[in-house]
């Protein structure tokens, strides 16, 4: 009886003012594309999930990402989630209303972790996704595992320890945590299996892996020696260099459970 | 007119959409008039049963789905109104509608995978269904298609005869419940890509004998 889930495989696409962009380090940013063809695109290639984060810089503008939002909801029938300037209860409702599935927040949760009991409430804790910045710091009293949540993309060390604010969102009501390595995010060289293993191995809720992912054999790391329920994937998908179905094919070939019919 | 009805338990626009996209006309609504006149009825629904017992019970939804139910509507469960349909939930102790008799149980806390690693609840993510029996809205499902599941409860019918397809998570739970005019799944057909999309399709499509 084959009694474990498959792994996801999950695209990530950043979008600003409604296009979306790969950034390398969250910097230098190039537009690569419409969101709603990427979407469907990934869809039909087998994605398990999406990702989208709004890195618009204007307020003001946030109402394409809504938009944004419906055209992919009527466009993909798999679940995703809209990440990014979420600030509060009704700019969640918002973003759900359009058709996501769930919803990330990130910084908004540092400074104010009552958006995830909040939000776990109104919506069900299914729908909050915590996303955490981290970054490998020195071990020290008040940062015992060594990882430090950053936000700002890495410009602002907050104190606090990766390990703790994932136990405590869990506690909070947050459905599950999407992990990213500042210090791997962009370069392609692997996932921080350390940190993955770590956070996934404290908390019951499952953890995605992201930041590092290059090559299937990354993936396969993660997911197995990394204890990650789900990998985000992002330039080694956007710039054609593998499809969804190679990587699929190597982690089945790995004995990684994936999802091999779409 | 499918009838996608509205209990204020989550966000029910993401089966309204898949039902247009197949082509058929949808209204979500917890109007009991439009109810009646469907031709058939969706039952969705995400969240905790207590308070979506509570809403039923306000808007008078209890009478209308068992009504629509006795007079032979096809009918879909999906997710939470695969668990309300049942007798009982043990979430939140919740009396239910008692479609289909049994129990709505949690998983276990302790659930362990076959090479004893920890299994993380809720069971959330893409799972396959083995078929117990043939089923019109099953056609064109495959062994090993999966489906995404998002769940801490399962539906444990008391007749083994409702049970239609089941999913292995450490325990094995019906993951497709159903007789007669009325099939439930505990997946979430809308968000399980070309295989959910197929089994919406059947269903609009189902005449029930």
């Amino acid at each position: 009886m084959e009694t474990v889930l498959s792994k996801r495989i999950i695209p990530c696409l950043d979008v600003r003012e409604g296009k979306t962009t790969k950034g390398i380090k969250f910097k230098n940013n190039v537009d690569i594309g419409d969101p709603v063809e990427m979407a469907r695109f990934y869809y039909k290639a087998g994605a398990d999930e999406l990702v989208f984060y709004d890195i618009t810089a204007s307020y003001e503008k946030r109402d394409i990402m809504i938009d944004v939002v419906r055209r992919v909801a009527e466009t993909i029938f798999i679940p995703f989630s809209v990440g990014g300037g979420i600030r509060n209860v009704n700019d969640m409702r918002k973003v759900l209303l359009a058709g996501a599935e769930k919803i990330s927040v990130n910084s908004a949760a540092v400074k104010n972790p009552e958006i995830i009991s909040k939000g776990a409430e109104a919506f069900g804790s299914q729908c909050i996704v915590l996303g955490m910045d981290v970054k490998h710091v020195k071990k020290s009293e008040k940062i015992p595992s060594g990882y430090e949540i950053v936000i700002n993309g890495g410009r602002i060390y907050t104190g606090i320890d990766a390990m703790k604010w994932a136990i405590q969102a869990e506690k909070l009501g947050a459905g599950e945590i999407c992990l990213n390595s500042i210090d791997a995010d962009g370069m392609q060289n692997g996932y921080e299996l350390k940190l993955t293993s770590l956070v996934s191995e404290n908390v019951n809720i499952p953890v995605i892996a992201s930041g590092g992912a290059g090559r299937p054999e990354h993936l396969c790391d993660v997911l197995t020696k990394g204890k990650a329920d789900a990998a985000l994937i992002a330039s080694m998908v956007h710039y054609g260099t593998y499809t969804i179905s190679e990587i699929k094919s190597y982690l089945d070939s790995c004995g990684v459970k994936v999802r091999k019919t779409w | 007119m499918i009838a996608i009805i509205d209990y204020n338990a989550g966000n029910l626009t993401s089966v309204a959409r898949a039902v247009s996209h197949i082509g058929f006309q949808c209204i979500v609504t917890n109007n009991i008039e439009l109810i009646g006149m469907a031709e058939r009825i969706i039952f969705p629904g995400v969240g905790a049963a207590g308070s979506a017992m509570e809403s039923i019970k306000r808007l008078c939804l209890d009478k209308a789905i068992k009504h629509a139910f006795a007079t032979g509507k096809p009918m879909l469960g999906i997710c939470l109104g695969t668990q309300i349909i049942m007798g009982h939930s043990k979430e939140n102790d919740t009396s239910c509608l008692g479609i289909i008799n049994g129990c709505v149980r949690a998983f276990p806390s302790d659930i362990k995978s076959r090479d004893e690693n920890r299994l993380k609840i809720p069971h959330m993510g893409w799972n396959s269904i083995k078929s117990k029996k043939q089923h019109p809205v099953l056609s064109g499902v495959r062994e090993n298609d999966e489906f995404y599941f998002v769940h801490g409860f399962y539906p444990d019918p008391a007749d083994k005869e409702h049970v239609i397809a089941t999913t292995d998570y450490g325990i094995s739970f019906a993951s497709i419940i159903g007789f007669d005019n009325i099939i439930a799944t505990q997946f979430h057909p809308e968000k399980s890509g070309k295989q959910g999309i197929t089994l919406l399709k059947n269903f609009c499509m189902w005449k029930p004998c």
